[in-house]
């Protein structure tokens, strides 16, 4: 299985992410990062400290749950519901710039949700996605605003993201077969 | 001034879904389903301190209210955990004169079911008849309290609430008293926090005891004192003001007397003690004015941590996905 | 006509007899028991090997429903029951709408027995009119239209006062008071046995000692008027303590106890089918060690005989929420199965002691012909294949409700044929006898 991104490589993505970050929005006083479930909120986490060391400033940072909002749920009589965690953003997000974090952008279907989501917790000044890893295959027209890695992808190929936080090392993994 | 740091911990859940399609009671249920929906009703709880309450998860489900029995809590509570999650709702309050001149409940459910509800919520006064209904009904049954029997949501949120401030049930010495003969509470906490590993201590009079309560896992007795004694939870149930007809204790003064949860019969439980009460209470007869409003009780809290549970209980029955997929 | 039953092994109690003998009818009166009788222009009928024959099977409790309830069963529907059950008679209690507390009544149920030309029907009437349980019904009138005895079943006699004048009364005619034993006060709004099974569903109980209560009190008033007590439907070990205890005393007293109540406990109330009203009756399923003690009962003769209570209700009455279902189920067409596999086979008793419950006993007890194969009684004969596999299906029950909890159940030992008066009534197609 072809490792895309190692430990190293990671890092210095995030760090690049970071500083377009500050550049684009120019300071990141009126910033938020808002990460997706489950390590779209280990990323932003990283993403927070990496802009505390540029800019001196702590970035407000949430994780949003998005099974309740998924397009998929409830289409079959039976069967396992996703498991729904909890969502915590303990800030109003009104008139910030939500920075939206997930690992793996795909069909586009878990950020429409995850707007979703937002929208209803408020109205936010504008809202930027961030994600690691843009395998392609949009169904939905969705954007990224910052790409670790534009990585081509075969529809049964999967992307495999593992961070420390949950998976015990950093590493971005090419799976033939498999979901994502 | 630093954010708030993020707290839920990642766990991997032992089971994600429920294994049967209803909600009859707890006595059929495994620990790891009860955990499941507490787990559920945790992030189910964040949804109601949130601008717009709402969100989309059963968009397009249609749940019936089907109450038997006069509720304004529980009716409430439900309602609300429905919209909350975008259902259509609809509540009918059957008033007992149709039912001793008109249908049949099954033949009330089964017109019902002909509409195509996706749930019912029954509240009835016969124990059983959250069974009967499931047998001839395709919807999800929850029951909302049957008779003597079971009120499985009330039972799950006491222990919501309990977890929520003590972090587990598992050890915890949990008392209840009162009419426990004639209480469907009672028995859905006894299946619940038996199950899940704490130590429930039963007491009441005699006369208001059922039939081998021990071979319920349980400690029973008649001396308030004894049941109190090092209680981490003391539980209170409702005396039904018409016992008295059944001979079943002689006046509401001597209950109290004897019975009352007071300030003075407190100090025999741990310094955190949680006061509970399923509502709605006889103040007076079996929990005193100053206890009931007094800095130990969570009756309040129960009553928030409802619309969560029974948020996650329609959730989890509501159907879903084959398997897991992230997009 | 003559028939002579041939090869078969005759269980005859009353005279002493177990063994392969052959039986010849003639008419409707037996003619004969014997080793290798002649044939003599009988037409004959080879009983297969195993299978034997009785003096034919009584039931002394049934619900047969006519006049007023007959969506529920009626005497002919009822009738034709009882004998694809093995019985060739049946005593029908008189708890119909109206009750028959009145000779009109009696002959009513008399001529649709006669109609239906199946199985005996022996009317039991009632001790108070209306069963109001306030004044004596017309005791002698119906004695002479044919009852066999005297109840106020589906409940107590209203007082114990009533209940001795009813048994001074009765006691003229040498007819036995059988009563429904229970206290109502304690029985009070329960559905279920009180215990374990009925706490954890919630449902109300009914201690054994509300039984136990009226079986005392009918102990004690049967000794005091030196008449004949009869406890109906026993399912209670204090009950039976009180039974064994008041014979010992030299008391008129006799009991009978239901398939259903030496076969089930409360356990299913809740499995496998959580509040099948098909589990409903009164007095309940109770726990084990009351089932056990009937088992005890029936194995050591304190139990006289075995009556199913046959309570026939429509599907759309039991179709309801426990509390609100009528108490009772069929029993007609599994009594003898029942019987079969869980005494026979199960080693409690043997096919004498069988015999005894279910013919010989019911038929002293009520007075009435049967019993025996004696030479001159009637050929009123069951014949059984105890080693016939029966499959339960409660939709091919002959009886018009189908409430029973033994459905699907499969049991050893069945009916093979039933014969009255000399004629076969009923013939089991599956178990292989040609008459």
């Amino acid at each position: 299985m072809p490792v895309v991104m190692d430990a190293d490589r990671i890092a210095r993505t995030l760090t690049r992410i970071a500083h377009e970050i500050v550049e684009r929005n120019r300071g990141v006083e009126a910033l938020a990062l808002v990460g997706v479930r489950t390590r779209g909120v280990h990323l932003a986490r990283r993403l927070q400290r990496s802009l505390r060391e540029i800019t001196g400033h702590d970035v407000p940072t949430g994780a949003l749950d998005i099974t309740l909002y998924r397009d998929d749920l409830m289409r079959n009589a039976v069967g396992p519901q996703p498991l729904v965690r909890k969502t915590e953003i303990p800030f109003s997000i009104d008139d910030r710039t939500i920075l939206l974090v997930d690992d793996v952008l795909y069909t586009g279907r878990t950020t429409r949700a995850a707007l979703d989501a937002l929208i209803d917790f408020g109205r936010p000044r504008g809202i930027q996605l961030i994600v690691l890893v843009d395998r392609g295959h949009r169904e939905l027209p969705i954007k990224a605003d910052y790409v670790g890695k534009n990585l081509p992808t075969a529809p049964e190929e999967s992307v495999q993201v593992c961070l420390e936080e949950s998976d015990s090392r950093d590493e971005v993994v090419l799976q033939q077969g498999g979901a994502a | 001034m630093s954010p708030p740091v993020i707290t839920h911990v990642e766990q991997t859940p032992a089971v994600t879904s429920l294994r049967s399609k209803d909600l009859l009671g707890i006595a059929d249920m495994a620990p790891d389903e009860i955990s499941l929906i507490l787990d559920t009703a945790e992030a189910m709880k964040e949804i109601g301190s949130r601008p717009i309450k709402k969100v989309p998860a059963l968009r397009g489900k249609t749940v019936v209210n089907l109450f038997y029995e006069p509720s304004t809590r529980t009716r409430t509570s439900f309602e609300i955990a429905e919209k909350r999650l975008s259902a259509d709702t609809l509540s009918i309050a059957i008033a007992s004169s149709s039912v001793v001149k008109g249908e049949t409940l099954a033949d009330t459910a089964l017109n019902l079911e002909a509409m195509q509800p996706d749930m019912i919520v029954l509240r009835h006064p016969s124990s059983g008849a959250c069974h009967l209904l499931s047998r001839i009904c395709r919807s999800a049954i929850i029951n909302a309290g049957d008779g003597m029997h079971e009120h499985p949501t009330q039972a799950l949120l006491d222990a919501f609430t309990i977890r929520e401030r003590k972090k587990r049930l598992a050890g915890l010495k949990v008392a209840i008293v009162g009419d426990l003969l004639h209480s469907r509470v009672l028995r859905s906490n006894i299946h619940l926090l038996t199950k899940m590993g704490a130590e429930v201590w039963v007491c009441g009079p005699p006369t208001l005891i059922p039939t081998d309560v021990t071979r319920f896992g349980v400690r029973a007795t008649s001396h308030v004192d004894e049941a109190v004694a090092d209680a981490d939870v003391i539980m209170l149930l409702r005396i039904q003001l018409e016992r008295m007809e059944g001979a079943f204790f002689p006046s509401l003064r001597e209950y109290f007397n004897i019975f009352g949860m007071t300030e003075a019969r407190l100090r025999g439980a741990k310094p955190d003690v949680m006061i509970m009460h399923p509502g709605p209470m006889n103040r007076g007869v079996e929990i005193a004015s100053e206890v009931a409003d007094g800095p130990y009780s969570v009756i309040l809290d129960q009553v928030a941590n409802g619309v969560a549970v029974r948020m996650a209980v329609l959730y989890l029955l509501a159907g879903g996905v084959e398997h897991e997929t992230a997009a | 006509m003559k028939r002579l039953l041939k090869g078969g092994r005759v269980v005859d109690p009353a005279n002493g007899i177990d063994g392969v003998h052959d039986v010849l009818l003639d008419d409707d009166r037996i003619a004969g028991i014997g080793r290798d009788l002649p044939v003599d222009g009988a037409a004959v009928v080879e009983i297969p090997q195993g299978f034997v024959v009785c003096p034919g099977f009584i039931d002394m409790h049934v619900h047969l429903r006519e006049p007023g309830q007959e969506h529920k069963e009626t005497v002919a529907s009822g009738a034709a029951a009882a004998v694809a059950g093995g019985f060739t008679a049946v005593a029908c209690m008189p708890n119909t709408t109206p009750v028959n507390d009145d000779a009109n009544v009696t002959a009513y149920i008399l001529a649709r027995a006669a109609e239906a030309g199946l199985a005996r029907v022996y009317p039991i009437g009632a001790v108070s009119r209306g069963s109001k349980g306030e004044l004596l019904a017309d005791i002698a009138e119906l004695k002479q239209a044919g009852c066999v005895a005297i109840t106020d079943d589906g409940r107590p006699v209203a007082t114990a006062l009533l209940l001795r004048r009813a048994m001074e009364y009765a006691g003229m005619f040498g007819i036995p008071v059988i009563e429904h034993c229970e206290d109502p006060s304690l029985k009070g709004e329960g559905v279920a046995h009180e215990g374990y099974h009925a706490a954890v569903l919630g449902l109300r109980g009914m201690p054994g000692a509300c039984e136990a209560l009226g079986v005392e009190r009918g102990i004690l008033l049967s000794e005091l008027t030196g008449s004949h007590f009869h406890v109906a439907h026993m399912s209670a070990r204090a009950s039976l303590r009180a039974v064994r205890k008041g014979r010992e005393a030299g008391v008129r007293v006799t009991c009978e106890v239901t398939p259903h109540h030496f076969t089930l406990t409360d356990e299913s109330l809740a499995s496998p089918i959580p509040y099948d009203t098909n589990v409903k009756m009164n007095p309940p399923l109770r726990e084990a060690a009351d089932r056990d003690a009937m088992l005890a009962g029936i194995a050591d003769g304190s139990v006289d005989a075995i009556a199913s209570d046959h309570a026939p209700h429509h599907y759309d009455e039991k179709k309801v929420e426990f509390d609100r279902a009528p108490f009772g189920i069929v029993g007609l067409e599994t009594a003898v199965s029942l019987s079969l596999d869980r005494l026979v086979h199960a080693g409690i008793i043997r096919l004498p002691r069988l015999v005894e419950l279910l013919s010989v006993n019911p038929a002293r007890i009520l007075g009435v012909a049967g019993g025996s194969l004696s030479v001159g009684a009637p050929a009123d004969l069951t014949i059984l294949a105890p080693d016939l596999h029966v499959r339960i299906d409660a939709s091919r029950l002959r009886s018009r409700s189908k409430n029973t909890p033994f459905d699907g159940w499969q049991l050893r030992g069945g009916v093979a044929a039933t014969i009255v008066g000399g004629r076969p009534v009923f013939i089991n197609p599956d178990a292989g006898l040609s008459v």
